[in-house]
């Protein structure tokens, strides 16, 4: 199965204090044990740009879909054989990035 | 109504109760294995019963019963399965399916771990609190939707909702079917034996002003299914310890509540009125551990106090050195303030309420909103002859507690207070 593990940012407190290499060396792990399938971090939330093109001409808007205390910070995508198995992997990817991780199933993939 | 001796289909509720009982959890853990869907194993074993009350009435009980509702429920769980297949364009997948099934019939050892990894499943950690609750009451318990509803006290549909949102999880996030691995498993059979402490818990110390002030059929399910727990994993040393300690509180039941539904506390209680057998297997399971030699977990521990108390013919004659010390143990593997609040009850007969309160006082911060902090206070406040302060503490308790019997409890101490109201 394929996992997306969301590393949970936090307004009160952006700064990354991960530990330096931790999250490097958690990503070596991940395409040595053959889990990786992409991953990586992302810029601040307001540096996010939204498209609806649902009217037909679509319509750019400035900043994030939701304003939240707690925003997407950013991922991995694993592949692991259950839960029981991405969620060990997600406690090591919360150590390393020393944020909270949210776990979830794809319903599939493309 | 048929004359019960001349019917010779009596007894088979009884049959079928004790059947039900027996080979619920077996019927849908190897049905959810063979199937991977929880959810098809749950109907399929719900309409193989219903199966053997028509079935049973007519032609008898079979020689094997568990075997007969096995065979039934998995054939129409693979009707259920050849059915949505058929409707969904998915006959590739029935046909694997069927070759499964026409294999060599699993070997008894292996269909006992069935039970094993259905308790692990729906105990899972990344399940809600309450759905593995319900979960486990519903797959292994095998009690219906309605009672567990009627149990906690919330409406059916809502319970509904939770159980089949928890299957949904299960399927969906990929919980796996199996017993954790060597290294996960102490703290995945904790979460089992939290579930089923759960569930005693609500069975004993019932809340809800309307409610029954001890909920037996809940105590009675939690001690069974420990049991089964027990019985799968024989070397477990909490499984043991928490058996033994529902088996020590169950024991005291009916003499914890007075005929006027209040409570009576442990130095008051009838000990005559205590049911000796539970007691002795409690104790010959507390006996077991302490053989055993390796040190004991929280409920062992909790086990060990109860041991003690029900040990003793005469409230006086209880050994409160024994009990604090068991406290000071517990504390080291629970430092918790509920647990330094039962340890100063058992100061207060060692060294008097005076010491005792000055305990209490101390945990005042954590533990304000919490009844059994406010009663335990008033009661030391009323044996200094406090009674201004200690209805104060009454009140405050009273205003938190949610338990029938224990609110009558806790308003007739305050009423016998001397002094002005």
């Amino acid at each position: 199965m394929h996992y997306l593990l969301t590393v949970i940012g936090d307004t009160d407190n952006p700064a990354d204090d991960s530990a330096p290499g931790a999250i490097d060396a958690f990503n070596d792990r991940l395409k040595t044990e053959g889990r990786w399938v992409f991953g990586g971090g992302l810029t601040d939330p307001r540096d996010a740009t939204v498209a609806d093109s649902r009217g037909g001409e679509p319509v750019f808007t400035d900043g994030p879909f939701v304003e939240s205390k707690e925003y997407l910070a950013g991922f991995w995508v694993v592949t692991a054989d259950d839960l029981d198995v991405a969620l060990a992997l997600s406690a090591d990817a919360s150590r390393a990035c020393h944020r909270k991780v949210e776990v979830r199933p794809f319903g599939g993939v493309a | 109504m048929a004359d019960p001796v001349a019917d010779p289909t009596a007894g088979l509720d009884e049959v079928l109760t004790r059947v039900h009982r027996e080979e619920w959890a077996r019927v849908v853990a190897t049905l959810a294995r063979r199937f991977g869907d929880l959810g098809v194993a749950e109907d399929a074993a719900a309409e193989a019963f219903a199966t053997a009350v028509e079935r049973w009435r007519a032609d008898g009980v079979p020689p094997n019963p568990g075997a007969w509702l096995t065979t039934t429920a998995g054939n129409k769980a693979l009707d259920r399965v050849r059915r949505e297949s058929r409707r969904d364009a998915k006959q590739r997948q029935a046909h694997m399916l069927t070759d499964q099934l026409s294999g060599p019939p699993e070997p008894t050892g292996a269909v006992e771990d069935e039970r094993l990894r259905l308790l692990f499943t729906c105990a899972h950690p990344a399940l809600a609190v309450e759905a593995r609750v319900a979960l486990t009451l519903r797959m292994v318990g095998g009690l219906t939707v309605a009672e567990i509803a009627h149990a906690f006290l919330v409406q059916e549909t809502t319970m509904a909702q939770r159980i089949t949102r928890a299957k949904t999880k299960i399927k969906a996030a990929g919980i796996p079917w199996r017993v954790p691995a060597e290294e996960d498993l102490p703290a995945r059979i904790d979460g089992v034996l939290t579930v089923l402490y759960l569930v005693f818990n609500e069975g004993y110390l019932a809340s809800g002003a309307d409610s029954d002030p001890v909920r037996a059929e809940l105590t009675g399910e939690a001690i069974r299914l420990t049991r089964l727990v027990r019985e799968l994993l024989p070397d477990d040393g909490e499984a043991a310890g928490l058996l033994a300690l529902m088996l020590l509180i169950e024991a005291r039941r009916t003499a914890r509540v007075s005929a006027d539904g209040a409570l009576v506390p442990l130095d008051q209680q009838d000990r005559g009125a205590w049911d000796r057998a539970l007691v002795a297997e409690g104790h010959a399971l507390v006996r077991e551990r302490l053989a055993s030699g390796r040190p004991p977990g929280r409920y062992q521990v909790l086990a060990a106090i109860n041991a003690v108390h029900t040990d003793a013919a005469d409230a006086r004659d209880t050994d409160w050195s024994q009990v604090a010390a068991l406290y000071d143990q517990l504390a080291r593997l629970d430092p918790s303030p509920v647990v330094a609040l039962n340890r100063a009850i058992a100061v207060a007969e060692l060294d008097g309420p005076q010491v005792a309160l000055a305990q209490v006082d101390a945990l005042a911060a954590p533990l304000d909103g919490y009844h059994a902090f406010h009663a335990t206070r008033a009661d030391l406040l009323r044996r200094l002859g406090r009674s201004p302060e200690a209805r104060e503490a009454y009140d405050r308790a009273l205003g938190l507690a949610r338990n029938a019997a224990e609110t009558a409890y806790l308003t007739r101490r305050r009423d016998e207070l001397a002094g002005p109201q």
